[in-house]
């Protein structure tokens, strides 16, 4: 499992930054919301994966009972997807406005303040 | 447990959060803006009082017992870091009252300026990994949205590359930490520091790893070498006080989290790290001050040198010396002040002319002979004079280069220097000292010049720029108390066993 | 493209589910803290129902059935969830350490006043507030 979760991790972060090495900005908000996900499923692996476990305490007893999932990894994905939600979404409100302005979808085109 | 700690951070988000509910006027907004950062500013000096007589102040927030809750902790660098933002923070709150337009506060200037503080001291004190991940995020939205207010052209093609190299940062920070938590499962600091140093041999190579990941997204957030492209491609396109708030804090965030990072946690391997921040620091200092002798306007010119300064804290915390990491607090202290304060006499040169092309101005010694003085001190600082402040921050660098034999760091540290010299040396001559020049290229009449240059509003031009001006020239001239501070900041930093203790309760 | 989809059938339901929907965001919300929900899975069915009011009634009713400025939402909540930290501090508590306040309602049973109630309406309150005004930013800038 752990195999197939690295080579689906690696596998996003390579399609994630082909992406955004593209001169589309349309491509590069892709391939940054790719590379959040990849992050994510990252922490998801390295924490360690455990199959048909939640972490729920059972009624009366204080603690969850044998090995469990570990939901401190889950809780930072979670964190951090909300996170990424929020960057994202202003990034795609960004390209948009800027879409606007610059008239191109072209990251050539956008070497005014480079300079 | 200490209330002290949490201040600095609830003070800024509450100011914020209160001025977003006042979203229509601006008036409330102004006010609140000034009267937030002026209690941050309050709260951060109580703060540092405190950790100066105390040491560590940890609080454990909603309780809950480290290493398992988020815990704040302020140590002297962290408390330091804090009244630098918030003197930041309170002379570009001053400053925004005259020079933010006010059809561009209504999109909520105010607000996010106290979001943006908040992000900063948090990440200036929190104890926890992962925190410090959200903390960066907090400032990075704020940032996001400061950058392109107004909405220009150029903001827009600024702020992609902004946004997209600090989104990789991040992206970079959140895998490092989620395969630390995988090696260590801990993401209190001070408890990764205790794991890693009982780890095993076999481990230590993806240690390194994972320092090295969290190397290249610190150092895109400090902006050094090599991918340091997005800051002269942004700061000089958004509001100038948004421009002199990004230029004094956003990038030392990021170099406090290397300092933070690289003398608390990833000591193991020393002499490969640090020999590659030494590396790093010193094409940081090159390339930023070549980059600004190219430049021929005001404020990109000060961009390129924000990196070649970055440049010069890293040699502090690469030489990994107790002179040397002396060197680097003291110089991030003095570089916060002067590269502000620069920023803002920047912006008052376009209030009094309308320009920040080098080649459309000239002539303001002899019209405005205070508004020369005011841009030398900082300027004559940041090239390293004495006795201004940037001199005793170059020359205790210099003589912690010297002694550990780093020969080529010390030659290119003084070579910048020289070189930055010669970019003020630059900015002065042709702002200042030249004749105002003539004919079309002017930009504007003798009558129209005359008419800028007065107006109450000006006030709050002067005032926040003539405080920094002023504590530039005490951090020069008393040198020896700031000094005794740095001192004992570095110490700390270098006794990571005080820190884990302070934290856990447990001696390692 | 039109933000206003002109269907008969989600302009109809569009009038029932909005109230259906914020009731059920509030019972998410209060079921939270020992139970699956929570102000951000609430905050978010929230600002869906809004914006699925959006797309069947247009931007302008939208805006008329939230009646105040998504941004106000946004800096009221955050106002809530940071003040909802402080009262611990009376006690000689960390901050954000929670406090509880069971009140007795003879017929209705023990209403658990807390802070972590009031946090979560604050979070409830600033994830409706910045979804929204993102969704709206976006179809304003459609037009």
């Amino acid at each position: 499992m752990d195999t197939i979760m690295a080579l689906v991790v690696g596998t996003l972060y390579a399609t994630a930054l082909y992406m955004m090495l593209r001169r589309s900005i349309i491509k590069l908000v892709i391939g940054l919301i790719l590379l959040s996900n990849a992050a994510n499923l990252l922490i998801f692996t390295a924490a360690g994966l455990t199959t048909g476990a939640p972490p729920l305490v059972p009624d009366g007893a204080s603690a969850p009972v044998g090995a469990v999932a570990d939901p401190l990894a889950q809780a930072l994905i979670l964190t951090a997807i909300v996170i990424s939600f929020g960057v994202l979404a202003f990034a795609v409100v960004l390209i948009h406005r800027a879409y606007e302005i610059v008239k191109v979808d072209d990251m050539d085109q956008m070497k005014d303040t480079d300079t | 447990m200490r209330p002290e700690v949490a201040l600095p951070i609830l003070i800024p988000l509450l100011f914020g959060a209160v001025s977003l509910a006042f979203w229509r006027s601006q008036r409330v907004q102004r006010w609140l803006g000034v009267i937030g950062t002026g209690a941050l500013l309050w709260s951060s000096i109580v703060l540092l009082d405190a950790t100066r007589r105390d040491g560590y102040l940890i609080m454990h927030m909603g309780d809950w017992a480290g290493p398992f809750g988020i815990v704040l902790v302020s140590d002297l660098f962290g408390a330091i870091m804090v009244v630098l933002a918030a003197i930041t923070g309170f002379a570009t709150a001053l400053y925004s009252l005259a020079s933010v337009p006010r059809e561009l506060e209504k999109f909520g200037y105010y607000p996010l300026m106290h979001l943006l503080l908040a992000g900063v001291c948090g990440a200036f004190l929190t104890g926890d990994i992962f925190n410090l991940y959200v903390w960066f995020e907090v400032l990075l939205v704020a940032s996001f949205a400061l950058l392109i207010l107004g909405g220009e052209r150029a903001q827009m093609e600024g702020a992609i590359k902004y946004v997209t190299l600090n989104l990789l940062s991040s992206v970079l920070f959140l895998s490092a930490v989620g395969l630390l938590y995988g090696l260590t499962g801990t993401l209190n600091m001070a408890d990764i520091a205790w794991k890693l140093g009982q780890i095993d041999d076999e481990q230590a190579g993806l240690v390194t790893v994972i320092s090295i990941l969290f190397m290249v997204s610190f150092g895109i957030k400090a902006a050094a070498f090599p991918l340091f492209f997005w800051l002269p491609a942004s700061y000089h396109t958004p509001q100038v006080a948004v421009s002199a708030l990004f230029a004094g804090l956003l990038t030392k965030v990021g170099v406090y989290a290397l300092f933070r990072v690289f003398t608390l946690i990833f000591t193991q391997e020393v002499e490969f790290t640090h020999t590659l921040l030494l590396w790093m620091a010193g094409l940081t200092m090159l390339t930023g001050v070549l980059g600004a002798a190219a430049q021929f306007e005001f404020r990109r010119i000060l961009s390129f040198h924000i990196i070649s300064q970055i440049g010069y804290m890293i040699l502090g915390l690469a030489l990994f010396t107790p002179l040397a990491l002396v060197g680097g607090v003291f110089y991030i202290m003095h570089h916060i002040i002067v590269k502000a304060n620069l920023f803002l006499v920047s912006g008052l040169v376009y209030r009094l002319r309308g320009s920040y092309e080098l080649k459309e101005l000239g002539g303001l010694y002899r019209d405005m002979p205070w508004v020369g003085i005011l841009f030398l001190i900082p300027a004559l600082s940041l090239a390293g004079l004495p006795p201004l402040s940037g001199f005793f921050a170059k020359f205790i660098l210099i003589r912690a280069g010297l002694e550990t034999g780093a020969w080529v760091a010390v030659g290119v540290a003084l070579l910048v220097g020289l070189l930055t010299l010669y970019s003020m040396i630059k900015i002065w001559g042709e702002v200042f000292w030249k004749a105002a020049p003539a004919g079309e290229s002017a930009p504007e009449t003798v009558e129209r010049r005359s008419e800028r240059s007065r107006g109450r509003d000006l006030y709050f031009f002067y005032l926040p720029i003539a405080g920094l001006a002023v504590l530039t020239l005490i951090i020069g001239l008393s040198a020896q108390p700031i000094y005794v501070l740095a001192e004992t900041a570095a110490g700390q930093l270098l006794d990571p066993a005080g820190y884990i203790e302070a934290v856990l309760g447990v001696r390692p | 493209m039109k933000t206003q989809m002109n269907s008969l059938i989600l302009r109809t339901t569009g009038h029932f589910l909005l109230p259906l929907l914020l009731i059920f965001s509030i019972f998410l919300l209060l079921r939270g803290h020992d139970e699956p929900g929570g102000g951000f899975i609430a905050g978010l069915v929230a600002a869906a129902a809004i914006a699925l009011y959006l797309f069947s009634m247009g931007i302008k009713s939208a805006r008329q059935v939230l009646w105040v400025d998504p941004r106000n939402l946004f800096g009221i909540g955050l106002t809530l969830a940071v003040l909802s930290g402080v009262p611990a501090i009376f006690y000689g508590q960390a901050f954000f350490t929670s406090q509880w306040w069971p009140i007795y309602l003879p017929p209705f049973g023990t209403l658990k006043l807390s802070t972590p109630l009031f946090f979560d309406i604050g979070v409830y309150l600033v994830v409706v507030g910045s979804v929204l005004t993102i969704v709206l930013t976006l179809a304003e800038a459609e037009g």
